[in-house]
């Protein structure tokens, strides 16, 4: 099993109570202290440092435009710098957003990043959120067929030796000789990062590339799993845990206390209804950006006019985790909370947000407490999804240099090992021991499961709500 | 009042099964509609309808009509037109354009005037506006984006009826509509920057513009620079209107029409 770690790396000195009343994406740079910022982007470089010393295998970073959630505008940046100061960590990005410019451009500065790291580099690719297409002035409309294209010709301008000519639909390169090629070959590792959208669930299963679902309720999660799986079988494969990722948040101190005051921060980067605060649903969801059955679920989402609207910008929040045929329905639902025609009462909505923390932990959206009580709840995660690639995540929202470290310190000394000793026991092979695409489907064509539902079941009714 | 007869036919035009709405009787009348879609049936389109045959045409990828992926801009789905408008024998033909259905007939009257006997374009797009911007629409979810199209909302007739009453039905076609748009006029947004020297080649096409005073999507402004463009254009500015003359001052925008057209 490949386990590594991952923060977004927010600015947290922004303004709270502007974020709740407009959301992070289009927070004034005015708010941004370059000063701060210096010792920010310092304090996450050193953690990833800190990182390889605790013994993880890899270091993942995310890029976000125009918002005080994630520091990393370009991440590319911070992966060359790692690329220099760390040994032995994976750099994993993921992920580039494809869509939002030149991939000529991205295919030198991450064959740079992969030759500087002496081949540590894993490159992800994601279709950048609805913001980001606002951001860079990305066609949202043309996104899908951007990020295909931009995959299509990266790969090849990583493979077949140059100097050539290419005339795409969306892209033009009469000259196409990259220096420097990557030192992994074909090409570095790519995984998938993603919110449950069975398109790049398809599209992986084609590539035979990983998929990284990021901290999606279970139940959905295990239905994409099986997406993918049926797909790999048409195609004569059979999955197994080095196709699949999840990024799992995690919070660990002294004291079951302690652990849940830090957590209730994350309320605030991410967690639960406080992922609406992402950007409003105009920036979350531009035109043509989204698959026609993502359209359809916001189409009643913003327009029914039998549905009430709520004083707090925030429809309830489930109490549970959902269970669903669909399953971007949970993405949908997660970022449409914020309602942009209401009034924002900022403290009930703050009130609200910091009140979701129980559904949240409920669901696993959030793991936290002392080692002794997160590892148990983390094996059920391991055994639900089986993930070749574990991802812990953590100290988002405004949460101290001291905490964070303190947390990502117990983490590493307490709860690794037992993590470890589990992806053994469990057979997890990640996509570096396996890979991908590789087992053979059995001779009556019907692929087995990766993941299974059970586990999470037990653990409900062993645990009532 | 009787609602006049309107039908649907399918017309095509280089291999796109283009949907056609038609109603009334007399001279045709081609109606180029707005970036939200074609709003239905309203009380305009009867009265017009009593003296002209309206040709309603669904632009491609805008929910009825299929996509042409080779339509990338405005002046590709004026050429479209064009060959519709010469195919099925319509030149020279009377014109009405809504916002982004007006910035297609300028385009049309800038490749070929002969196409068309008279011009009239409504809160045209087209045209990066001197004074003020257009409005980003696609910053605006679509609910929001119908509501800013008008000056009063809760005051103006018709208002709930356009494209059938908000509702999931019509959010679905909009998000057609709003995707199309973005495919043909994302960047530069909603105008051509050549546009303005284009329209010089036009020396013979009466044109009239009408402007609502407060439209809040394409400032006025870009009606006058129409007027500049354009020789021997008349701009008719409606007062306490935005950017739906045809509902919010009726009885002034049909009888400018009927006028400018008998």
């Amino acid at each position: 099993m490949h386990l590594a770690y991952f923060t977004e790396r927010p600015y947290r000195y922004a303004p709270n109570d502007r974020i709740i009343e407009k959301g992070f994406f289009g927070t004034p740079n005015s708010f941004f202290d370059p000063a701060k910022g210096h010792e920010l982007y310092h304090e996450y470089l050193d953690e990833k440092l800190l990182c390889e010393e605790l013994g993880f295998d890899g270091v993942a970073l995310n890029e976000h435009h125009d918002t005080p959630f994630t520091m990393g505008a370009v991440m590319d940046v911070e992966a060359s710098i790692l690329a220099r100061i760390t040994k032995k960590v994976k750099i994993i990005l993921i992920g580039n957003p494809l869509p939002l410019g030149n991939p000529l451009r991205l295919a030198e500065e991450l064959a740079m990043i992969d030759v500087i790291s002496g081949g540590r580099l894993v490159t992800g690719w994601v279709r950048g959120a609805g913001s980001e297409q606002f951001a860079h002035n990305a066609n949202p409309a043309y996104n899908r067929e951007y990020f295909n294209e931009a995959h299509d010709f990266i790969v090849r301008a990583w493979t077949e030796p140059g100097p050539w000519r290419y005339e795409g639909r969306h892209f033009h390169y009469r000259f196409v000789d990259p220096w420097p090629v990557p030192m992994q070959k074909p090409h570095p590792q790519m995984w998938i990062p993603g919110l449950l959208s069975p398109e790049t669930a398809l599209w992986c299963a084609e590539k035979r590339y990983p998929y990284i679902a990021l901290a999606t309720f279970l139940e959905p999660t295990v239905e994409l799993w099986n997406i993918y799986r049926d797909r790999a079988a048409e195609l004569g494969y059979q999955v197994g845990p080095e196709n699949f990722g999840y990024m799992q948040k995690v919070y660990v101190a002294e004291s079951e206390e302690k652990a849940r005051e830090i957590a209730k921060f994350d309320m605030f980067g991410g967690a639960g209804s406080g992922y609406s605060l992402f950007a409003q649903p105009a920036y979350n969801f531009p035109p043509g950006y989204n698959s026609k059955l993502a359209t359809r679920r916001i189409a009643t989402q913003f327009s029914d006019p039998n549905k009430k609207r709520t004083s707090s910008p925030f429809q309830a929040a489930p109490s549970q985790s959902p269970t669903r045929a669909d399953v971007s329905a949970a993405q949908v639902d997660h970022r449409s909370r914020f309602w942009q025609e209401s009034k924002v009462d900022v403290e009930a909505t703050r009130k609200a947000i910091f009140d979701q923390l129980p559904d949240v932990l409920n669901s696993f959206g959030i793991i936290c407490g002392t080692p002794k009580t997160v590892i148990p709840k983390l094996r059920v995660v391991m055994e639900t999804l089986r993930p070749g690639i574990f991802i812990l995540w953590q100290n988002d929202g405004p949460i101290t240099r001291r905490d964070r470290e303190n947390n990502l310190k117990l983490l590493a000394a307490e709860v690794m090992p037992a993590i470890r000793e589990i992806g053994k026991e469990l057979d997890l092979k990640s996509p570096y021991e396996v890979k991908p695409g590789s087992r053979p489907l059995a001779h009556s064509g019907k692929p087995d499961s990766v993941g299974s539902l059970e586990p999470w079941k037990a653990w409900r009714e062993a645990h009532p709500y | 009042m009787a609602e006049t007869a309107w039908h649907q036919e399918t017309v095509t035009v280089d291999g796109t099964d283009l949907a056609v709405i038609k109603g009334g009787s007399g001279r045709p009348l081609l109606v180029l509609h707005e970036e939200m879609g074609h709003p239905g049936w309203l009380k305009w389109h009867t009265e017009l309808a009593r003296e002209h045959s309206l040709l309603i045409p669904l632009h491609p990828g805008f929910g009825i009509t299929p996509r042409a992926d080779w339509i990338w801009n405005i002046r590709d789905l004026a050429g479209f037109y064009g060959r519709f408008v010469r195919e099925q024998k319509l030149a020279p033909v009377d014109v009405i354009g809504f916002s982004l259905g007006g910035w297609i007939a300028a385009e049309m009257a800038a490749n070929n005037q002969d196409q068309f006997r008279r011009m009239i374009l409504v809160g045209a797009a087209g045209l990066r506006p001197p004074k003020g911007e257009i409005l980003d629409i696609f910053q605006l979810m679509a609910p929001a984006e119908l509501a800013a199209s008008v000056l009063d909302p809760e005051n103006t007739p018709e208002f709930d009826q356009l494209y059938g009453g908000v509702g999931p039905a019509a959010f679905e076609l909009w998000e057609d509509a709003r995707a199309e748009t973005a495919r043909l006029a994302w960047s530069p947004y909603l105008h051509n920057p050549s546009l303005p020297h284009l329209l010089g080649v036009i020396d013979k096409l009466p044109t009239l513009l009408i402007w609502g005073r407060e439209d809040a999507v394409v400032p006025v402004s870009a009606g006058e620079a129409y007027n500049k463009a354009i020789a021997g254009s008349r701009l008719v500015v409606l007062d306490h209107c935005g950017h739906r003359p045809e509902i919010e001052q009726n009885a002034a925008f049909v009888r400018e029409v009927k006028g400018f057209l008998s």
